[in-house]
């Protein structure tokens, strides 16, 4: 492996022990997306060559791309890893939430609940995430341990200093952590890593042709959950998808890369961030992913 | 190539964010839909010019009040190095934002404002960098193009600096005259300085020597987890994981356990990319060990004959960080050092330090919020450890109030004062 990447999986990989040492019932988010899927691997070397201590969990819009949920499950079902499908329909199906309608609705923000649900009930007292700080702004200022109180908020005001390499896990019942071991990867380092280690993606990573809309000066996939408006024409493009979420928030971006090298080099030149290029739910207003993480979300 | 991790400290008014938007902004670093947003913000604000601080100030309450609240951290490459910048603000609760900041960096960079020198606020950072045991230190001299680009303002703020900065520990200082506003020897030479022959602030931190900042000598490996697969191929697995906070462990080496103090040989190292012959510092690694052995988390690894210091009763500078409590003599804090959790009580403050002027003031028995003291501590078991200055990994704690797990405190074990 390169030194470069070296140095961030040791940190990494020493974050994931760390957490399993020291809390009672961690869990590790997983999605099918990129860096759920690094964390994955991460896992699997931090404990090699004994099995990965704690199970992983999907929260479900029901919105997806159906080649990332069949990812999903061949990809626990190989790793011999439990899964636990914290559902949005679940959710809404109990009351717990309204489900909202409309042809720009999103059930991106509904998945709070059913994260802090699904937390609350398993009594997680750690959840890793793959968030990393060059995504976000307000992700640039969070902390590898990352407190939330019993209401699941995170305080950006009042965050604990994080030293050296000493994590500070304490917290009393019904708080929990976030845990965030990829905060110092940038989107090129999960490539580079996945190419290093020849680990598999959902296809949609990659270039391939799908009847798209434009909305927003982004490309929108069409899908029974999305579906362009009068104004709107669906075309057939080719394109890829950099970051995988719900199929009604998340656009593709126009490419013909097709390998994980022909990924990283577009990657490297790159002109526009991740998320600004392809995420509709960030374009809510200046501080929308802090409003939405001081209220539980990843 | 390798990472470069530092932090830049200073106030808002020295320029610090500025110049960090200057280095992403001139290294190519900031992305388009990032500046289209900036560009719209200081607009809407009636900026003059786009204000490149909004790139770091991510927080809604630091957009709103024009103030930056928490470490930020920023990442860029050139085709030399990665870096990791941990941008502290220097303002308000300097002294815990710029622990937090720069606790663990390679390089500090301290601004200074080219028309005022130094400041108090110059020489409390100065201090900080000096008891953190940061490696690099340079000072940005920010503004030149206010003070006409005057080298005999740069040279009599060099002057100042080295007096003051004689009597700390600092390795190894570097002076850059810049405009981080006009772009002035930050990634380009400036023509406008051609009396100074240094390099630019990029080239500085692009080959700024860091490979022997580490301590490769003295071998210490505090166990994280003892990895133990229940699998039927291979039921007598014992792994030790950690990672590596000293010297260097290689196969065949004959290692001693603390605290029981039996030894046995390194068979195996295994790692994130498949086994190795030896691991350095900052290696996550699993040991296997040739004696079945009663080791545990918390335990360290070490040579027979170059051994942590173990004792329960310590003394160490303590920065304090809790805004609500003080430190108290006498109450229960849990003290976490290395993989190890124990229980304290600090027994006595030495003294504590007057950050602006290096004084030592007696006859004090707490510390506040952002204040530093040399303290003595007893801990409920022994802790293995060496002095901060040898060994940063195995001579730092942290202080947690039990009752509010707050991060209260950061300790440096220091060698008793004879």
């Amino acid at each position: 492996m390169k030194t470069e990447l070296g140095s961030l999986v040791d940190e990494s990989v020493t974050i994931i022990r760390e957490v399993a040492a020291e809390f009672e019932n961690p869990v590790l988010l997983f999605s099918g997306g990129k860096d759920s899927v690094v964390m994955l691997h991460l896992a699997v070397k931090a404990f090699s060559p004994a099995r990965i201590p704690f199970p992983v969990m999907h929260i479900d819009t029901g919105h997806n791309f159906p080649e990332v949920i069949e990812f999903r499950d061949r990809c626990v079902a190989e790793m011999g890893v439990r899964l636990i499908v914290g559902s949005v329909q679940g959710s809404i199906d109990a009351g717990r939430v309204a489900d909202v309608s409309g042809p720009r609705a999103s059930r991106n923000p509904l998945q709070t609940v059913t994260l802090l649900d699904a937390i609350a009930e398993n009594k997680f007292d750690a959840v890793f995430g793959g968030a990393r700080r060059d995504e976000e702004r307000a992700r640039a200022k969070e902390r590898v341990y990352s407190h939330r109180d019993v209401y699941g908020q995170w305080d950006p005001k009042n965050q604990r200093p994080e030293l050296w390499n000493l994590y500070n896990s304490k917290h009393q019942p019904g708080e929990h952590f976030r845990i965030f071991p990829l905060s110092n990867w940038t989107e090129l380092d999960i490539w580079r890593f996945v190419g290093d280690n020849n680990i598999e993606l959902p296809s949609i990573y990659f270039a391939h042709r799908r009847p798209v809309f434009r909305r927003d000066n982004m490309w929108m996939a069409v899908t029974p959950f999305l579906q362009p408006e009068a104004n709107e024409t669906a075309s057939e493009q080719m394109v890829r998808f950099r970051t995988v979420g719900d199929a009604t928030c998340t656009a593709a971006i126009e490419s013909i890369a097709s390998t994980v090298d022909e990924v990283v080099a577009e990657t490297a030149v790159a002109r526009i961030t991740e998320r600004g290029a392809t995420r509709a739910d960030d374009r809510i207003s200046e501080a929308g992913m802090e409003d939405r993480k001081r209220t539980g979300y990843f | 190539m390798e990472r470069l991790k530092f932090a830049t400290v200073g106030s808002v008014d020295d320029g610090k964010s500025t110049l960090i938007g200057r280095l992403l902004f001139d290294s190519k670093s900031i992305f388009e839909d990032q500046l289209e947003h900036i560009e719209t913000v200081s607009k809407r604000r009636g900026d003059d010019y786009v204000d490149l601080s909004l790139l770091t100030d991510g927080l809604r309450a630091e957009r709103e009040q024009g103030i930056t609240i928490d470490v930020a951290y920023r990442y860029f490459a050139t085709p030399k190095r990665s870096f990791i910048i941990a941008d502290c603000p220097g303002h308000i609760q300097y002294t815990r934002n710029m622990i937090t900041g720069a606790s663990n960096v390679d390089l500090a960079l301290v601004l200074v404002d080219a028309r005022t020198g130094i400041v108090e606020q110059t020489r409390r950072h100065s201090l900080l960098v000096s008891l953190l045991g940061v490696p690099h230190l340079v000072i940005c001299v920010n503004k030149m193009d206010l003070v006409d680009y005057d080298q005999s303002v740069f040279d009599s703020i060099r002057h100042e600096f080295e007096t003051f900065a004689s009597r700390l520990d600092l390795q190894d200082v570097t002076f850059l005259p810049i405009s981080a506003l006009a772009g002035d020897n930050v990634v380009s030479r400036s023509a406008n300085m051609t009396w100074f022959e240094g390099p630019t602030l990029l080239h500085h931190l692009e080959n700024v020597y860091t490979a022997s900042d580490e301590n490769r000598i003295d071998t210490r490996f505090p166990v994280q987890f003892v990895i133990r697969p229940q699998r039927a191929d291979i039921p007598d697995y014992r792994g030790y994981a950690g990672c590596v906070a000293g010297g260097v462990i290689s196969v065949g080496d004959e290692v001693m356990v603390m605290p029981s103090g039996l030894t046995t040989k390194v068979t195996a190292i295994d790692s994130p990319a498949g086994p190795q012959n030896e691991a350095g510092p900052g290696k996550a690694v699993t040991l296997v060990f040739a004696d079945d052995l009663s080791i545990t988390r918390g335990n360290m690894i070490c040579r027979p004959h170059n051994r942590p210091r173990s004792s329960q009763d310590l003394e160490a500078m303590v920065c304090w960080m809790d805004d609500v409590n003080p430190m108290q003599l006498d109450k229960i804090y849990t003290i976490k050092h290395t993989t190890n959790v124990v229980r304290a009580k600090m027994t006595s403050v030495l003294y504590r330090l007057d950050i602006s002027h290096l004084h030592r003031e007696s006859g004090v028995s707490s510390l506040a919020m952002n204040e530093i003291g040399r303290v003595t501590l007893h801990t409920t078991a022994p802790l293995f450890f060496d002095d901060y200055h040898q060994n940063r990994t195995t001579g730092c704690f942290i202080v947690i109030d039990e009752t509010t797990g707050q991060t209260a405190g950061a300790g440096m074990l220091l060698s008793p004062r004879s």
